[in-house]
């Protein structure tokens, strides 16, 4: 089964993108601290992406009508590959960057394609996404959020929360309801683009539990919106989230979330000097798992080159990805904790320490574990 | 080309080597016919150069053929001698005929009782063609490249553990499709759907792990080797757990074909070194890089 997921190889022209990039990165975060690295795709640095844009590092997939890159998902994944494992504090363009542009590209018109694509890709468009609320989880299809005609415009009502970036951002893609009531489930639901400066918008940060504050609540109260803040065609908001979550779901970050703390084990095992068996075994398990999962999601980008949807496949390579982001914080910390004589850098265990908390979030966000198993059970032919 | 073999090896499988014929064979039956038919099938030399008189294919084109095998759980090395011969025409020496196990250490030997010849891994990193059943006729082979045989052998394992895999997780959802409880297939209780997902992700896993593991050339990179050996072995086993947890009581009676499967598994995970033996030697690998 799956015969067509199968190994791939990063076209050359890509991959001469990686060393000058490397090069730009190192030289951008030198000074940034292990554990704002460890934050990955949720450090936040406006400049750092707006640097990356000018240097044509954003909107890769993009045609170059639209200001991007004309480039295919393989330069994509070099790109964010190397981001990713520097560390490097990508939050600023990252939703808009993975999804949000692809959706514009896909389901907007000729008008909203160049009001927000090349400002996308020069990293001065920041989005997020709503589709979280507090009445809808891993059930999506029952929001309750609503927008209604007004005219030749939309009045948004309701609430979203969890939506990461949210204090930061521009825009919201937001899913809502614009006919029919929630039993209705997919039917009657859209997205629209809501600018977050519009009246009537209320953001409320919140606080996790290593205490950054990267997600928030969002409220919509009498909120009008102009009638181009629809995206692609009225009703159709189902189909084209989960044409965006098989982006979200299909990318390199999916296996790199601990990769930070990782490489900083391993040059705490170099400076100790360290090799007795078990740690080699730990070290050696960990680069295996790492090596073939990058495999996998260099398939995922194999199949988005040919213009599929590659949904089941991205599904399985998240679980699996997610699983081993989660494993590498729980392998180290047992290391380390079991060498209580060793000295260890207060850095690295102050990273270790926020891996191990937020983790938890590697198999929520994007679709929780269970629901990527349920679509991974339908592609299967059962239920 | 690819294409064009896989088609008739897949039906040379079916012909000669159906689960009748493996139960056969492992209960003592003639192995002889079915060796016959691969040998006259030309396939045992496809690794062996052209020069040398053989097809010149590489471990990597030939790699579905070896998922063949282990999809129908082939008693026979056949993939072994494949490996063998090849080894044997670059160090200038003629294979022996007959089936040509492979021991790259000192466990039981997989097709050991079948094997004519065994190639053997010694310490020293030479290989020897030796008779299984004596200790006469040990033959060092100089000039073979030093020590690749427990690096090919792993990476044949791989590749038998992802044929086999496949199989598994076709052969699972099929009879979770099928066999019902509570009034419905248990295929759609959820509790059963997570598990057969997880068996998804483990047997694709371990096809990719296997390839990689075959991509540079006709001796596995070492690092190749050691990650495709080790993924695949973890893989192997929650691949039979959940295989035999679907299955039920039935899939642990002899009279079940699923046995064969789940049994080649747990031969191929523990052949050539486990999970933890390329763990290790791939950690060692990796720690020398980082200083």
């Amino acid at each position: 089964m799956f015969e067509t997921f199968s190994l791939a190889t990063i076209p050359p022209e890509d991959e001469a993108l990686r060393a000058p990039l490397r090069a730009l990165i190192a030289a951008s975060i030198a000074d940034l601290p292990l554990d704002r690295r460890a934050r990955s795709w949720q450090g936040f640095d406006a400049a750092f992406s707006r640097m990356l844009g000018k240097a044509g590092y954003l909107g890769l997939t993009i045609p170059q009508q639209f200001g991007g890159g004309g480039r295919g998902p393989f330069a994509r994944f070099v790109v964010v590959e190397e981001l990713l494992r520097a560390g490097a504090p990508v939050a600023a363009h990252w939703i808009a960057d993975r999804q949000s542009a692809p959706l514009i590209l896909n389901f907007g018109t000729d008008a909203q394609r160049e009001h927000y694509l090349p400002r996308i890709c020069r990293g001065e468009a920041l989005f997020c996404i709503g589709m979280s609320e507090p009445g809808s989880g891993s059930d999506l299809a029952s929001v309750r959020t609503r927008a209604t005609r007004d005219g030749d415009g939309w009045i948004v009502e309701g609430q979203k929360i969890w939506t990461t970036n949210a204090t930061h951002s521009d825009y919201m893609i937001a899913l809502v309801r614009t006919s029919g009531s929630s039993t209705d489930r997919q039917a009657g639901l859209s997205q629209l683009i809501i600018d977050l400066k519009a009246p009537g918008v209320t953001i409320r940060p919140i606080v996790d539990l290593t205490g950054d504050a990267h997600f928030a609540e969002v409220f919509f109260d009498n909120v009008r919106l102009p009638g181009d803040a629809l995206v692609g065609a009225e009703g159709q908001g189902w189909a084209q989230v989960n044409a965006e979550l098989a982006f979200e779901r299909s990318g390199p970050e999916r296996i790199y979330s601990s990769v930070v703390l990782f490489d900083a084990w391993r040059r705490h095992l170099s400076t100790i000097g360290r090799r007795d068996s078990a740690t080699l075994r730990t070290l050696g398990a960990l680069t295996a798992r790492l090596a073939i999962l990058r495999e996998m999601s260099l398939a995922v980008t194999a199949r988005l080159a040919l213009d599929e949807s590659p949904v089941v496949e991205a599904s399985l390579v998240k679980d699996l990805g997610t699983t081993f982001e989660q494993a590498v914080p729980i392998a180290i910390g047992d290391d380390l904790a079991a060498h209580p004589d060793e000295p260890v850098d207060e850095a690295l265990y102050r990273t270790l320490l926020y891996v191990t908390h937020i983790a938890p979030s590697f198999s929520l966000r994007g679709g929780t574990r269970e629901i990527l198993r349920g679509i991974i059970a339908r592609g299967l032919g059962l239920r | 080309m690819m294409e064009e073999l896989v088609g008739p090896f897949a039906r040379l499988i079916e012909d000669v080597c159906p689960p009748a014929v493996v139960r056969a064979i492992e209960n003592g039956a003639a192995w002889q016919p079915v060796w016959a038919a691969f040998a006259e099938s030309g396939f045992l030399d496809a690794l062996v150069e052209e020069s040398a008189g053989g097809a010149g294919l590489t471990l990597s084109e030939i790699a579905p053929l070896i998922e063949l095998l282990g999809r129908h759980a082939v008693p026979l090395p056949v993939g072994e001698t494949m490996v063998a011969r090849a080894l044997l025409a670059r160090a200038g020496h003629e294979a022996p005929q007959g089936p040509i196990a492979l021991s790259s250490g000192t466990l039981p030997v997989v097709a050991a009782g079948i094997a004519q010849s065994l190639l053997v891994a010694t310490e020293g990193a030479d290989m020897l063609v030796a008779n299984p059943h004596g200790t006469e006729g040990r033959i060092p082979i100089a000039g073979a490249d030093p020590m690749p045989l427990r690096s090919v052998a792993a990476v044949l394992r791989a590749l038998q553990i992802a044929g086999a895999a496949d199989r598994l997780l076709e052969s699972t959802v099929a009879y979770a499709n099928e066999r019902q409880q509570f009034g419905k297939p248990i295929g759609r209780q959820q509790a059963v759907q997570q598990q057969l997902a997880v068996l998804a992700e483990h047997s694709v896993a371990a096809r990719i792990a296997a390839r990689y593991g075959c991509r540079s050339g006709p001796i596995p990179d070492l690092r190749d080797a050691a990650a495709a050996k080790y993924c695949t072995s973890v893989a192997a086993v929650e691949i039979a757990a959940i295989a035999h947890a679907v299955h039920g009581a039935i899939g642990i009676s002899e009279e079940h074909d699923l046995q064969l499967v789940t049994r080649s598994l747990h031969a191929w995970r523990l052949s050539d070194g486990s999970e933890s033996y390329w763990a290790e030697f791939l950690g060692t690998l990796s720690f020398d890089d980082s200083i």
